[in-house]
């Protein structure tokens, strides 16, 4: 039963704690984020242009609205990358829509539920597609309008849907803003790309690569390709590619040299070909954590851009086609202030910082989560008609060396694994330690180490000399930071760059090193790799060797850009703090209430009574179950009195003692004790000793260590405690010392009795004191209680045993069932009751007053 | 008191006892003050002399030795890696933050869920809280004291592992600076103030599951109820913290930030996460404690 209750009261509490969870909860999704007005979404197909054999098509369409706000409102088309869906977009457009745009997301042809096939942005079909869009938006009678058939528009996608956005924006000249997200400028350079450059780089990451096809990008090149044309439905080679794209793919990846129509089709898809004719504020957000499309890439386009004059924002995030951290979040939020200050104009200053985030230092790697660590520059360095980064030489040192390059290309170098994205950075979180070179493949070349702290930000450049007999050259280089001692070697985001010449011989060019965010540490080195493999790129099948020496000043030549670190947004934190704080006033604030009544409360003191050690009226208790253990008990103690409470097993005696120790409340009623009224914890309780309901003691102390930390615990002078009085009381001797959990349950009780004791109390409690203890023990007890009477204290003992009761007490109270039957001086109750009864003893009486027949 | 010399000699030691001295106004006895009832330092020897505290105290100091023990017999066969615990028996710093990080998770929750969990439901299992609050101590001062001395010892627990830590990894691997696994390196004077941030940071996430375990313990007679029922608790938010579909509301889980302070070792160091964690901590923290009071104030105390 007691540990059923036990079991339950913990059960309420766990509920309660979460009930409080729960409701925690259900206060932050009110007030979080998830709130603003209903959005509605509605779904049509939208026909467009013809497929060139002349199906028709038709897009998949959703444009969701929000309630309220002005009666015609900006509009944000949005676009899903490589392999995605409008579906995938409906978080993103249901938060604009509620920001009050209307939002229409679409899936591109050839992907999803949209007819029509894969002509990879071209602008007959793709570029055409969006133009169709526009006007559909322009028919609305909900969308702002620049003038007849021209909304307020602005287009942001990730990918293959950032290059629709910057092609678009680059054919029709009613696109107002455009917020394209980890794409390419130049889908020839992503898919062949070429490091070998023509002079000075003009912006940290981009450059002119000279005018020859690059290294066949041919893993990333295979994840692209292989999920656009895996389709169940049509389970040919080229699947809902178009034909010219599906053969001019094939026939460059089965040689790994590109075709002309191959190049061809990728400059139509390419923005590099319409930059000029962009007039959009363009929003770059380009990824760290990208092979696929690097850095460079969103460089070219913020330079292609702005050099028309029209606002761009240049942004290196953590994240990319690797994976690494997203930053979702951040960007999403980059992208709302981008459209409000280019589709809404809020007025908001024009904001074209550059920001580039760092890479963390911590010991654990990224935590996902965590902020990032922004660095920021006032403009993008050599965009816009900001000067170019200033550079910094650092000497390299190592000698001509000759690399082989193995028969087909195998063994291999690993750098980056292409598409498998967040698996990876998941299993390498943290890890960016270089992969050991293969032996033969690598020339060598390092810096000294640095004595500051520096960040890298952008691309470095070597110069280099290459001498062999091969008829052309294909090599990778990469750039690894280098612990002291050589120790460790980590390559940033695992990023390699790549060099292809259509001669051999001997030649010299400059190869581009891939662009990263960096903080360099004193005593770390830079170290320049050429390898002549790398398991991601297509390489020659003929086994070759190469000479490859420094060219040049033989320096490594580093961009120099001066950023800071942005301030962390602590509004949340803020509000965060204040909540608390608030919180805890509101709990002191009620504390201190529920101090000054309780204090009241307490002063509650009847002048007549203080000499009185205990007044009982109208006493009654029950339990929270509902079971009542006390009713209408009322009586009165005296000094020197020692009072019995008499009654049978649940007669109530036990529940009066709790309250008498302030351990229950009563239900009704008061009790005074020398005319203070008992409370939880009431000063006048400390005139008191009890022992009720068995000892408690801690076990892992000694007897007399109990005695003196009971002492202790009341705060009180040890003079006072009388604690060799006591100790007599309690007869143990040398046991005294043991520890209470080797004691037996007589010697335990004794120890209770002198703890109830400790002081040599006014009013002295004890409940059932006698159990336990042997015939001489018990009959001990009994004189010490008298005695302890005598000195002009009080005893109230409470028993179901009579024979004691009637030995020890002067006054008894009986009590059955919760209520008081009898109460008086021992000798009056016995008589009263015993006028028909000849022989009178409490037995007898007891008895009969709980109405058992005898 | 079986001799009769023994038994007269109580009786005479009553007899010759002055009478009780007069009471002061408020109806207590002579030189006792509400102030001054189960001082923290009586509460500290009664919880101090306890087994149980002093063998979770020292296995704490002695885990790191066995473990830095083992390590360094291992070492030689270990190959070089760039994750942490790769990094462990890099240095003193290295190793205690390896301690701390594998700690982290569950030792150090269990140990404070066991100290602040028990301190009240094992008095009312001993049935010795009774006689504490009839004795009189306050019901609100005597939470506050066993809260105060079981976090106290809660965070001795959470001072002494790193420590040890830091003194057996030095012992066993130098005293070296740390190294991260970017190959950067921190000094070692900044890497003792970074891990003082760890352990400040710990103190106060640990405050939630403090006031879970004592919101649970003054609810129960049964220790070990209120100790696995904080921890299991625990637990749950963990697992629901990695549930993604939650969105948000994962934000708000008490447990969300209990990692956050791997940032002390971030260059700079990234305060956002832990200042979540701590405002989140306390906010839970005040509440169920607030409850914890509530709910013992008004408590019937019948064991």
């Amino acid at each position: 039963m007691i540990g059923w209750l036990r079991a339950s009261r913990l059960r309420t509490a766990v509920a309660a704690v979460a009930a409080l969870a729960l409701l925690l909860g259900g206060a932050w999704l009110l007030v979080g984020r998830d709130t603003g007005p209903a959005v509605a979404e509605q779904v049509e197909r939208v026909p467009v242009g013809p497929e060139p054999d002349g199906t028709p098509v038709e897009l998949d369409v959703a444009v969701y609205t929000a309630d309220g706000g002005a009666a015609r409102k900006p509009a944000v088309l949005l676009a899903h990358g490589f392999g995605g869906q409008r579906q995938d977009l409906v978080a993103q457009a249901q938060r604009l829509a509620q920001e009050g745009y209307v939002v229409l997301a679409w899936t591109a042809r050839g992907f999803g539920q949209s007819g029509g096939r894969i002509h990879l942005n071209a602008p007959a079909f793709e570029v055409a597609d969006v133009e169709r869009l526009i006007d559909l938006l322009a028919a609305r009678d909900d969308v702002q309008l620049d003038g007849q058939g021209d909304p307020r528009v602005g287009i942001a996608g990730g990918s293959y849907g950032g290059a629709i956005a910057l092609l678009a924006a680059g054919y029709d000249q009613r696109i107002d803003a455009i917020a394209p997200r980890i794409t390419w400028n130049d889908l020839a350079q992503s898919l062949f790309p070429q490091y070998a450059a023509d002079g000075e780089p003009t912006t940290p990451a981009a450059f002119q690569p000279i005018d020859e096809p690059g290294v066949f990008k041919r893993l990333w090149a295979g994840v692209f390709f292989g999920s656009g044309s895996a389709s169940s439905t049509d389970p040919t080679v080229c699947g809902r590619f178009a034909v010219d794209v599906c053969d001019a793919y094939s026939a460059s990846a089965a040689t790994g040299v590109p075709t002309p129509q191959i190049l061809r089709l990728l400059e139509d898809s390419s923005p590099a070909s319409v930059l000029d004719r962009i007039d959009a504020p363009t929003l770059i957000l380009q990824g760290q954590a990208d092979s696929l499309f690097p850095l460079a890439e969103g460089d070219a386009n913020a330079r292609g851009i702005a050099a028309g004059g029209t606002p761009v924002k240049l942004v290196w995030f953590a994240g990319g086609h690797d994976g690494g951290d997203q930053e979702d979040e951040r960007l999403d939020a980059m992208t709302l202030a981008w459209f409000d200050r280019y589709l809404r104009d809020d007025g908001t200053p024009e904001d074209t910082r550059f920001e580039a985030t760092g890479q963390p230092a911590s010991l654990f790697g990224a935590r996902t989560g965590a902020d990032p660590q922004v660095l920021a520059a006032p403009e993008a360095p050599g965009i816009a008609g900001t000067p170019s980064p200033s550079r910094r030489d650092v000497a390299l040192d190592g000698d001509e060396q000759t690399v082989v390059a193995p028969a087909g290309g195998n063994p291999a170098q690993v750098s980056s694994l292409p598409g498998l994205g967040a698996v990876v950075s998941t299993l390498l979180r943290g890890s960016q330690r270089a992969l050991p070179d293969i032996p033969g493949q690598s020339a060598v070349f390092e810096t000294a180490p640095f004595d500051d702290t520096f960040t890298l930000v952008g691309s470095a450049t070597a110069d280099i000399r290459i001498r062999t007999q091969a008829p052309d050259v294909t090599l990778f280089a990469r750039l690894l930071d280098v612990g002291p001692g050589g120790a460790e070697a980590v390559l940033p985001n695992r990023l390699v760059t790549t060099v292809r010449l259509e001669d051999g011989g001997d030649q010299t060019v400059r190869v581009m090193l891939p662009a990263v965010v960096r903080e360099i540490q004193p005593g770390h080195a830079l170290r320049l790799v050429i390898t002549t493999t790398d398991q991601a790129f297509a390489m020659p099948a003929d086994p070759r060797t190469y000479q490859v020496s420094l060219a040049g000043s033989a320096a490594l030549s580093l961009p120099v850009v001066d950023v800071t670190p942005l301030p962390a947004d602590t509004t949340g934190l803020l509000v965060g703090a204040g909540i608390v704080v608030a919180l805890l006033l509101a709990i002191a604030a009620i504390a201190i209430v529920v101090r000054r009544r309780s204090r009241h409360v307490a002063e509650d003191v009847d002048p007549e009574l203080v000499d009185v050690p205990l007044v009982v009226r109208g006493l009654g208790k029950e339990y929270a179950g509902g079971f009542r253990a006390v009713s209408d008990v009322g009586f009165r103690v005296e000094k020197g009195q020692v009072l019995g409470l008499l009654g049978p097993n649940g007669a109530g005696k036990t529940t009066v003692l709790r309250m008498l120790l302030g351990l229950i409340s009563p239900t009704e009623g008061e009790l005074l004790v020398f005319g203070h009224r008992v409370t939880p914890g009431a000063p006048v309780l400390s005139r008191l000793g009890a022992f009720v309901e068995g000892p408690g003691l801690l076990p892992h102390l000694s007897g007399r260590a109990n005695l003196e930390l009971f002492w202790r615990a009341t705060g009180r002078p040890m003079e006072e405690a009388y604690l060799d009085t006591v100790l007599e009381v309690a007869g143990l001797g040398a046991d005294v010392e043991r520890k209470v959990r080797t004691y037996s349950q007589g010697m335990r009780a004794r120890i209770a009795i002198a703890q109830a004791m400790l002081g040599l109390p006014e009013l002295l409690v004890l409940d059932e004191p006698t159990n336990g203890l042997d015939p001489p023990q018990i009959r001990e007890v009994r004189e010490v209680l008298r005695t302890y009477a005598d000195t002009g204290r009080t005893v109230v003992v409470s028993s179901h045993l009579l024979a004691e009761v009637e030995r020890t007490c002067t006054h008894v109270v009986v009590m059955h069932r919760g209520e008081l039957v009898a109460a008086g001086p021992l000798d009056q109750v016995v008589a009263a009751d015993a006028a028909d009864a000849a022989p009178a003893d409490l037995e007898t009486v007891f008895l009969g007053l709980i109405g058992a027949t005898s | 008191m079986s001799s009769t010399s023994t038994s007269r000699g109580v009786h005479d030691l009553l007899r010759s006892a002055p009478p009780p001295p007069s009471a002061a106004p408020d109806g207590s006895a002579a030189g006792w003050s509400a102030q001054r009832t189960l001082p923290l330092r009586v509460e500290l020897v009664r919880q101090w002399k306890r087994r149980r505290t002093q063998l979770v105290l020292a296995g704490l100091a002695l885990f790191p030795v066995v473990l830095a023990a083992l390590f360094a017999r291992n070492r030689d066969a270990a190959t070089g890696g760039t994750r942490f615990v790769d990094l462990a028996t890099g240095g003193a710093v290295n190793f205690a933050l390896f301690v701390v990080f594998a700690s982290s998770t569950l030792l150090i929750i269990v140990v404070v869920a066991l100290f602040c969990g028990d301190t009240v439901a094992s008095e009312a299992q001993w049935s010795s809280l009774k006689y504490l609050l009839a004795s009189p101590v306050g019901r609100s001062r005597l939470l506050r004291q066993k809260l105060v001395v079981s976090y106290g010892l809660a965070l001795t627990g959470l001072v002494i592992l790193p420590v040890s830590a830091l003194i057996a990894g030095g012992l066993f691997f130098g005293f070296g600076p740390a190294r991260t696994p970017l190959g950067s390196v921190i000094p070692a004077g900044e890497a003792l103030f970074r891990l003082a941030i760890v352990i400040g940071y710990l103190a106060v996430s640990m405050l939630f599951v403090a006031a879970l375990a004592f919101f649970l313990g003054v609810h129960t007679d049964a220790p070990l109820g209120a100790v696995g029922g904080a921890v299991m608790l625990v637990i749950v938010s963990t697992i629901l913290d990695q549930v993604e579909d939650l969105g948000p509301v994962r934000e708000i889980l008490p447990t969300h930030y209990i990692g956050a302070w791997v940032d002390a070792f971030n260059d700079p160091v990234v305060w956002s996460d832990m200042a979540r964690g701590a405002i989140l901590s306390t906010a839970y923290a005040a509440v169920l404690l607030a409850l914890a009071w509530r709910k013992f104030l008004r408590k019937d105390v019948l064991s």
